[in-house]
């Protein structure tokens, strides 16, 4: 549904000398609204949602984003016209209420791809969320989705190694992999650190994962951790004969001290390192490049988006982070589980999982994607499930995510009452099962419980997981879901 | 036996399942085939987690689109190597996937001897690792079945 407007005073003033004289004019008046453009191939578009102050009108609202999130400043300045100034102004061309939500509209915003520095997200990123978010006359806006164009695109590296490259370097295919997260987070020793990883790769695990806030601190400094770390990699490798990895967290207080974790890492063999979000965008590129480098599957803890991904009203949702992170250039992002202790709308979840997955993301309403996104064959990052998940749903997981996916479950491995090792053993057992059953053509999704509990039946590590978590499940209503459908709050 | 939780090397998607039978292996073949994949076999007797070049039983089954005749060809490796290493794999000519998509193991040596950690100290506490599988121990012409 299209908004009406007053043509006679809310659109662009072609005669520039009215243009231009000094005072203050509607951001319709001055150019960033235009409701006949034509987005090219190559603008960056943007939709917003926005809640419009009492009385602002949410045409003026718009344009107010793409001017403050463009070149506009609150008044006229002669200074415009020493500048192919239309080239600089982005344009909001199209706006609608959101469904079944008052005071709420969508904002379509086109960019020039000469708003941009090529390779830079961090460039991007100050245009787009710079000052807009602020902005007084709207209550609250929100980046919902993004098209970056192709041309734009080929300007970013992107992951480092991909999930592609990364399955043939782990020597692991047509299936999940597993991992888990080392705990508890804080306390270990170095050596009692180890420990927990060893029991989890030789049990099954293909690999184990620093939780975002272990970096060095009094109880273990970095160095013992990856010399540690180290040693039970290697010996998992030797019990089993597979590639194994323990996401070795570099992140610190300044990027030369990121450099100098990295490289140790590198020194004693480890096949990943991991950053947390909260790095920054620079140095989330520069540490890619690093990885790229040197080998690195670059892991990313999405550490601290809650903050802003949350709240369906202001920010930034996930899946515009997601993109911008498949650009920047990272291997694994955590995008949620759907069904475990985090926040996530199962069809909004798989909607994240496509942006890093795919090679052509398609409109897709209902999981939450607005744009059609071409990704002119960037590599794929491999999205990690993580947080509350366990044996019994490898059933779900299997059918919400498919195989390209890390599925780490920390306590379910951990806290199994016969240990660490049973624990994996349980969470691999249960994953190779459901593979096998789906492969043959079975029903997962209804018969998932069926076919674990029938498995359990020779393995007593995934019986005692199954009485101890089977019932277990975190059925909260999400606080962002699409607009488009009602779908499920909860996955069964 | 190797001391790891199912006593054998866990590598491909199965290990940790009982052995696929042969009416187990055609299921996950034809899932394949249904799926546009080919098949192609591999043997060795040097399992070593990064030993990526297993040998070719002759070329990836391009042609091939029945489970029957993918199982046979399972069956010749089986009766000219029974104590070597035997892997099944899928391949995906898709365009920004165009590798192998799926991988299990369906032949294994009676005894699986599993490998050695060496540990080279080296400066400070850092070690240098090498996985060194024992089944390697002898030169390649004298290994292999007996």
């Amino acid at each position: 549904m299209a908004i009406a407007l007053d043509k006679s005073t809310d659109t662009a003033i072609k005669d520039t000398a009215k243009r231009y004289r000094a005072g203050v004019l509607k951001y319709r008046q001055m150019g960033y609204w235009d409701a006949e453009y034509v987005p090219k191939d190559t603008d960056t578009l943007c939709l917003f949602r926005i809640t419009p102050q009492e009385g602002v009108d949410p045409v003026e609202a718009a344009a107010a984003v793409a001017g403050e999130s463009s070149t506009a400043t609150w008044t006229v300045v002669w200074t415009d016209r020493l500048t192919a100034c239309d080239s600089y102004r982005a344009k909001a061309y199209r706006v609608e209420p959101v469904p079944n939500t008052p005071g709420q509209y969508f904002a379509w915003v086109a960019y020039d791809i000469i708003l941009f520095e090529e390779g830079s997200i961090a460039n991007m990123t100050a245009s787009l969320i710079g000052n807009v978010f602020s902005f007084k006359p709207l209550k609250a806006a929100r980046l919902e989705d993004i098209r970056i164009p192709v041309a734009y695109v080929k300007t970013f590296k992107g992951p480092p190694t991909g999930l592609i490259v990364e399955r043939e370097r782990l020597d692991k295919f047509g299936r999940p992999l597993l991992g888990a997260t080392t705990k508890p987070k804080l306390g270990l020793s170095g050596r009692n650190y180890g420990r927990v990883v060893y029991e989890g790769l030789k049990g099954g695990l293909d690999f184990m994962k620093d939780d975002e806030n272990i970096n060095s601190q009094p109880f273990m400094h970095w160095r013992d951790r990856f010399l540690n770390v180290m040693d039970a990699v290697n010996k998992a490798s030797a019990a089993t004969g597979e590639v194994k990895g323990s996401y070795l967290n570099v992140t610190a207080g300044t990027v030369e001290d990121m450099y100098e974790r990295a490289e140790f890492a590198k020194e004693l063999g480890s096949v990943v390192i991991m950053v947390d979000l909260v790095v920054g965008w620079s140095t989330i590129q520069s540490i890619s490049n690093w990885s790229r480098k040197n080998d690195m599957i670059l892991h990313m803890h999405r550490a601290g988006h809650g903050t802003y991904t949350r709240q369906k009203n202001h920010g930034i949702s996930f899946r515009v982070i997601a993109k911008w992170l498949r650009l920047a250039g990272v291997d694994h992002l955590h995008t949620g589980t759907a069904v475990g202790k985090l926040e996530g709308d199962p069809m909004t979840v798989q909607g994240y999982y496509n942006v890093c997955r795919d090679s052509y993301t398609k409109q897709d309403l209902p999981r939450g994607l607005f744009f059609d996104q071409d990704w002119a064959d960037l590599r794929k990052v491999m999205p990690v499930a993580s947080g509350g998940i366990h044996a019994g749903q490898m059933h779900l997981l299997l059918d919400l995510f498919g195989d390209d996916v890390v599925l780490q479950f920390g306590g379910g491995t951990i806290g199994h009452p016969a240990g660490i090792q049973a624990g994996a053993v349980a969470n691999r057992v249960a994953l190779e099962l459901m593979v096998k059953a789906r492969n043959e053509g079975r029903d997962i999704k209804n018969e998932g419980l069926d076919i674990l509990r029938q498995g359990a039946k020779s393995c007593s590590p995934l019986q005692q997981a199954l009485d101890t978590w089977g019932e277990i499940s975190f059925n909260y209503a999400s606080t962002d879901s699409s607009d488009y459908s009602p779908t499920p709050a909860v996955a069964h | 036996m190797m001391t790891n939780p199912v006593g054998r090397i866990t590598q491909g998607q199965f290990s940790y399942l009982p052995e696929l039978t042969d009416a187990e292996i055609s299921l996950q073949v034809q899932y394949g085939l249904n799926k546009g994949y080919a098949w192609s076999v591999e043997y060795t007797d040097d399992p070593h987690p990064r030993n990526t070049y297993w040998e070719m039983f002759g070329l990836p089954m391009f042609e091939l689109r029945d489970a029957a005749g993918v199982l046979m060809e399972v069956n010749n490796c089986r009766k000219t190597f029974p104590q070597h290493y035997i892997r099944l794999m899928a391949f995906d000519s898709t365009r920004g996937v165009e590798t192998i998509v799926m991988s299990f193991i369906v032949n294994r040596p009676e005894r699986e001897p599993g490998f050695a950690l060496v540990r080279q100290e080296t400066h400070g506490r850092t070690i240098r690792y090498t996985v060194r599988p024992y089944a390697t121990d002898r030169p390649e012409s004298e290994r292999g079945s007996r």
